[in-house]
C-alpha cells in the first residue's frame, strides 16, 4: 500500500535532480522564515513521540518520556527538536542539492543512530500537522503539497546512505 | 492498536467540538486531498470536473463526514458498525485501501488548521488510532 506521507513515485537517482516550481520554492522559504524553530521543532518531535510512541526507542537517554506531559516538558526533547529544524534549514538553503547536503546526516542516522527510515515519515507528518496548526487557513492545499514534497525529498535523502 | 477507554473518550470529546464544522472539514479535507495527492482524482472521473471546493466535492465531503459520524457512534465495534459501508467500498466503489490513510491524513491536517488548541498530541494519537480503526473496518470486506 502506498505510504501517504511520501509523495508517490519520488525519484532521486543521482542523475535526476528534483525540480521545484517558483511557487514551491517561495512557499518553502516563506514557511521556514515564518516559523520559530525552537517552538515548531520541539512541538513536532514531542508530538511524534506521543502519537507514535515506538519512536521513543531512539531516545532512551533522554530521561522521562513516561507520558505526554513529561515528553512536552522534557528539555532534551526540546533541544533535539530545535536541532532537527536547523537540519531542515540546511535543506531549505540547498533546495537544488538536498541529496548531497544530507550525505553525512544520512550516514549518521543509518550507521550511528540506527533509525528506521520509515520513522522519518512519521516525524514529517507530525511536522506537517504542527505547521498546519501554526498557519491555519494559510496552510492551503497548494501550500501543503509544496511542504510535503519538500519533506518527501528530505526523507528520501536521509534514507539514501542506508545499506 | 485497539482503542482504549481513554481513546474513545478523547474521540467523543473532540467530535463534540468539531462536529458543527463537519461540512467545512469534509470540503477542506477532500479539496486538499485532490491537490496534495492528485492520483486520488481517478475516483471522481465521473464528475464533470474535479476541483477543490466544487459542489461535488462539498456534497461528497458531507457523505464522508456522515460516515465518520456513524463511526463515532459505533466506536465500540467499528467492524460491525461499518459493515455496510465496507461492503459498499469493497464491491461497488473499490477504492484502494491505501487511500484511506491519505484521506485520514488530510482530515487530521484540516482539524489542526481549524482547531489548533484542541488538537493536542493526546487528542491526535486517539484520533489517529480511531481513523486507522475506521480504515481497517472499511477494508474488512475487501477480500
Amino acid at each position: 500500500m502506498p505510504e501517504n506521507s511520501v509523495s508517490a513515485d519520488l525519484q532521486t537517482g543521482s542523475d535526476k535532480m528534483v525540480e521545484w516550481t517558483d511557487f514551491e520554492r517561495d512557499t518553502i522559504k516563506d514557511i521556514f522564515s515564518r516559523i520559530e524553530y525552537d517552538v515548531v521543532g520541539p512541538a513536532a518531535l514531542a508530538r511524534c513521540l506521543v502519537v507514535y510512541p515506538w519512536t521513543q526507542r531512539y531516545f532512551s537517554g533522554f530521561g522521562n518520556l513516561y507520558n505526554a506531559a513529561a515528553i512536552k516538558g522534557n528539555p532534551m526533547v526540546s533541544k533535539h527538536g530545535t536541532t532537527i529544524m536547523h537540519g531542515l534549514d540546511r535543506a531549505v538553503k540547498n533546495l537544488d542539492d538536498i541529496e548531497n547536503t544530507y550525505t553525512e546526516l544520512s550516514v549518521l542516522h543509518s550507521e550511528k543512530l540506527h533509525v528506521d527510515p520509515d520513522n522519518f515519515k512519521l516525524l514529517a507528518d507530525c511536522l506537517t500537522i504542527v505547521v498546519a496548526a501554526q498557519l491555519g487557513k494559510e496552510f492551503t492545499g497548494e501550500v501543503q503539497a509544496a511542504f510535503q514534497k519538500f519533506l518527501a525529498v528530505v526523507v528520501s535523502s536521509l534514507g539514501r546512505q542506508y545499506h | 492498536m485497539s482503542l482504549s477507554d481513554k481513546d474513545k473518550a478523547a474521540v467523543r470529546a473532540l467530535w463534540s467540538t468539531i462536529s458543527k464544522s463537519s461540512d467545512a472539514i469534509g470540503n477542506d479535507a477532500l479539496s486538499r486531498m485532490i491537490v496534495v495527492y492528485p492520483q486520488t482524482k481517478i475516483y471522481f472521473s465521473h464528475w464533470p470536473e474535479v476541483i477543490p471546493g466544487s459542489i461535488h466535492i462539498k456534497e461528497h465531503g458531507k457523505k464522508v463526514m456522515g460516515g465518520i459520524e456513524l463511526a463515532v457512534s459505533k466506536i465500540d465495534d467499528l467492524k460491525t458498525g461499518l459493515f455496510e459501508l465496507s461492503e459498499q467500498h469493497a464491491f461497488k466503489l473499490r477504492v484502494d485501501p491505501g487511500n484511506f490513510k491519505i484521506l485520514n491524513h488530510c482530515i487530521l491536517v484540516v482539524i489542526a488548521t481549524m482547531f489548533p488548541k484542541e488538537f493536542t498530541p493526546e487528542a491526535h494519537v486517539s484520533l489517529d488510532k480511531f481513523l486507522s480503526g475506521v480504515a481497517l473496518a472499511l477494508a474488512e470486506r475487501y477480500r
